[in-house]
């Protein structure tokens, strides 16, 4: 026989014995949708960069971030990061500062000259693209890495839309606009400036296989305002154009910007640059309810503009303007006093709004106009065939970011419909929310602040503001990163597995489970600090 | 000498491994080459902490000696469901003798290395609290007395799971077990009766004892690597939920020996000869009452009514703690 006395059988390997036979649930691993991708207007992948980032992997990050938005050190300055808004890191401490890596990342990009490859086939077709904005170089950059001849076409000296007219350069340097949309140029996009589109008809004619319209909101809306003869009154997006293009209007030494909104703390900012001693801000509602971002308002403050909440300005001359009190009626609206007030003013810049200079498509058949700006369906197309439409034009949140968004969403519908199909929606995974975490696993860290200008440098020059993360801050910054839902290899999963039934399989390939001994506890779908295991029922 | 903790590193030294780390900073347990001590297809039940303590302490204890290591090993769930004749789950040099003898065969063990000149092989003696605090203290005792060159370690789940969930020695005041049943007045375990092995074992004052959970990987890998540089007794009480036994869902069992941690009811610390040297602190404190509620084993303290004042004196117990070990500022007063 072999064995030992009073031994009967072989011994043997608990292997033979198939404990995966009892289980009821069954772990699976996810890719849940993190709430800062579900949140960026750009559809940029945002937990993913950051992983790559976290290494200090930033090439492979900047090119993550490329293949949804071209503008990456743009967006690090400028977007109003609605990421960072929906961060769950928000529930531990502070939100993990997305917006300061991705400029890190952006600049880097710069720096080193990294650019991004064309590798589609040349498809023949051409696309026309009106509006060098963010909207239509997005539109012109993701057509032109699919293989489609672009040409865009601006009514303005340089490219950039209301990237370089409307956002003051202490936000936006325009060295960092102008290597960036010179980055998409050099991909092979035709630019054609001060090249106005007046009439859509004439142009589909010259024989573009499709159109995207991108040409923003660029009339500045008028309200009824008692004015003298004296009074000098201007439009905020006059304003900042005029810096803009070396030649800034005389806005004497008392300013005054009517309206709540961001457009209306550039302004304001602007005049305190442009040696304004005072700069208020008017707004008929309160500071809650003022449509500016709370950042901008502070370093507005910051900069010495003053707030006069809950007033209009009832009328305009001779060095001064009348201000109405006003109050908030039950349903919050703000209605008239009567109390009035006499402020002294050398000028009242108006930023109330924009709109859109729809006049492109007049008589252009099927293209629907409605509150004011241009619709489109899910495909950014218009009731026109062919002719797409993005930003500030269309039903937008408009910003930047929007913009970028609609331009990559446009530029791929386009593909499609050239090529004769249609694009189905990417599907989404479920939302990851704070409650799928197991934060007991993270570091307690809090955020990095970056670093700002001192108030008295930065009233006297247009330089830039925000300062950026060096790379020890921005590798520590983007190390705060939950990767909600999302697997980063933590070994978690691998090392409490009481079973031994989790495999590893290498670096960068995550894991798979062995259902042959699985037993379904559920252990690492509980101490899984990012949530990206869930147990589901056995089918019976 | 605890855990290095090592921070910022998205999840520090908290998680099993960590990708932005060096790989010697990371457990052995998020080695692909980890021994597995005890492998797959064991019969222990969903979620048992037990299955999970035992890898955890062999496989480091099997990275601390170079692969040069006998397990002998008590009675118990442990020795059940791993040896279910002819099969075997360990994939170490094991030894089963009886229920309460396994330190004086440890100790035969050690000795008969010691004569065969062979002070490179060590010898981890393990068993359940029922095989350790109870049946088998007196060899235990002995082991430490006569400072034979072994590591005992215990894993603690509080009663006799293998044979239906008795009382033991550990088992904590107000618990039900199959012998102190949830009835009467005071329901559950007695309160003020059972016994503390790890300071009995600080008693002996050998070279090395230590507390862990398998709740904190790093610090007992940490613990038991330290262990193995000593000659001499060492003792390793190691606390691991028992899902079947503390009716809890078997998910849970991790998070368990978390709260128990950081509710102060099971301190977590080193002592060197007979003197405590470091504990773990508390790092986000929590009431008991978080800890017991998920366990249908204090059921009773919270249907049909709350019993406020059984669960106060189990608080109390952890108060204790905190205040006797300095759990809230790491280290003894």
């Amino acid at each position: 026989m072999g064995t030992p006395f009073g031994i009967t059988l072989q011994v043997g390997s608990s292997l033979a014995n198939k404990t995966g036979a009892w289980r009821t649930e069954r772990p699976v691993y996810l890719d849940r949708m993190p709430p800062c991708n579900d949140a960026c207007p750009a559809g940029e992948n945002v937990q993913r960069w950051l992983y790559h980032a976290e290494d200090g992997g930033y090439e492979a990050a900047w090119r993550q971030i490329m293949e949804d938005n071209p503008f990456p050190a743009i967006m690090g300055r400028i977007c109003y990061h609605p990421c960072q808004d929906a961060c769950n890191r928000a529930h531990l401490d502070q939100p993990v500062g997305i917006n300061s890596v991705e400029r890190f990342v952006g600049d880097l990009a710069i720096r080193r000259g990294w650019t991004v490859p064309v590798r589609a086939v040349p498809s023949g077709r051409r696309v026309l693209v009106v509006g060098a904005g963010p909207a239509g170089l997005a539109a012109a950059y993701h057509l032109t890495r699919l293989g489609h001849a672009v040409t865009v076409r601006d009514a303005g000296e340089r490219p950039g839309g209301m990237m370089r007219y409307g956002i003051p350069a202490y936000r936006l340097p325009r060295d960092v606009l102008d290597a960036e949309v010179a980055r998409i140029v050099d991909m092979g996009v035709t630019l054609q400036l001060r090249c106005a589109v007046p009439d859509l008809t004439a142009a589909l004619a010259e024989g573009f296989d499709a159109v995207f319209l991108g040409i923003g909101a660029q009339l500045s809306k008028r309200t009824y305002l008692p004015a003298g003869d004296s009074a000098r009154v201007l439009d905020a997006l006059a304003v900042l154009r005029g810096v803009a293009q070396g030649d800034p209007p005389l806005l004497g030494r008392r300013v005054v910007v009517y309206g709540g909104g961001n457009t209306a703390m550039d302004a304001a900012r602007s005049a305190k640059r442009l040696g304004a001693t005072d700069a208020l801000v008017v707004y008929r509602r309160t500071r809650a309810q003022m449509p500016a971002r709370p950042e901008e308002v502070e370093e507005a403050e910051q900069e010495g503009v003053r707030m006069r909440w809950l007033s209009t300005i009832a009328g305009a001359d001779g060095g001064a303007i009348t201000v109405e009190r006003m109050e908030l009626d039950e349903t919050g609206f703000p209605r008239p006093t009567g109390l009035t007030e006499q402020l002294a003013a050398d000028a009242v810049v108006l930023a109330i709004g924009q709109d859109v200079d729809r006049s492109i498509v007049d008589g252009v058949p099927g293209v629907e106009v409605r509150d004011g700006v241009i619709q489109v369906g899910p495909d950014m197309m218009t009731g026109r065939p062919g002719v797409f439409a993005g930003g500030d034009m269309t039903p937008s949140e408009r910003t930047v970011t929007a913009a970028a968004g609609h331009g990559k969403r446009a530029a791929r519908h386009i593909d499609a419909w050239l090529h004769g199909t249609t694009r189905a929606p990417a599907s989404r995974p479920d939302l990851a929310a704070f409650e799928n975490l197991n934060t007991w696993y993270y570091s307690d860290a809090p955020a990095t602040v970056r670093p700002t200008l001192d108030a008295a440098r930065r009233l006297s020059t247009f330089d830039e503001v925000v300062g950026g993360l060096d790379e020890q801050t921005a590798c520590y910054e983007a190390r705060r990163c939950l990767s909600c839902g999302n697997c980063f290899e933590c070994d978690n999963c691998y090392g409490m597995c009481p079973d031994n039934a989790v495999i590893k399989l290498g670096p960068g390939l995550r894991f798979a489970i062995d259902y042959d001994y699985c037993k379904g506890c559920g252990i690492c779908a509980a101490e899984c600090p990012a949530g990206a295991i869930a147990m589901r029922p056995e089918e019976t | 000498m605890p855990a290095t903790r090592v921070k910022f590193y998205q999840t520090g030294s908290f998680a099993v491994g960590n990708r932005l780390l060096a790989p010697e900073q990371r457990a052995v347990q998020a080695s692909a080459g980890r021994t597995n001590a005890i492998t797959r297809g064991h019969r222990a039940c969903q979620g048992c902490g037990e299955a999970l303590g035992a890898r955890f302490v062999l496989d480091a204890a099997m990275r601390a000696t170079g692969g040069q290591l006998v397990v002998v090993n008590a009675t118990g769930c442990l020795e059940v469901f791993s040896t279910p004749y002819p099969e075997s789950s360990w994939r170490v040099p094991w030894l089963h003798s009886l229920f309460g003898n396994a330190p004086a065969v440890a100790s035969g063990v050690a000795a008969a290395l010691r004569a065969r000149g062979r002070p490179d092989i060590r010898v981890i003696g393990q068993g359940g609290d029922g095989g350790t605090v109870d049946i088998g203290f007196g060899c235990l005792s002995g082991m430490f007395e006569r400072n034979d060159d072994v590591l005992f370690v215990c894993y603690d789940n509080q009663a006799y799971m293998n044979t239906g969930v008795q009382r033991s020695g550990a088992t904590p005041p107000a618990a039900r077990t199959a012998t102190t049943q949830a009835v009467g007045p005071a329901p559950g375990n007695a309160f003020g009766q059972g016994k503390n092995a790890p300071l009995i074992a600080m008693a002996h004052e050998i070279p090395y004892v230590a507390t862990a959970t398998v709740a904190d990987l790093r610090d007992l890998e940490a613990k038991v690597i330290r262990a193995m540089a000593f000659r001499g007794a060492r003792y390793l009480h190691v606390f691991v939920p028992c899902p079947l036994g503390w009716g809890s869902p078997a998910r849970d069992t991790i998070r368990l020996a978390r709260l128990a941690v950081e509710s102060g009811l099971f301190p977590v610390f080193e002592a060197e000869r007979g003197e405590v040297v470091a504990v773990r602190g508390i790092r986000h404190r929590v009431g008991v009452r978080e800890y017991l509620r998920p366990q249908k084993r204090y059921a009773h303290l919270f249907e049909p009514v709350e019993r406020t004042d059984v669960i106060g004196r189990i608080q109390a117990g952890a108060d204790r703690n905190i205040a006797r070990f300095g759990l809230l500022d790491g280290g003894p007063p």
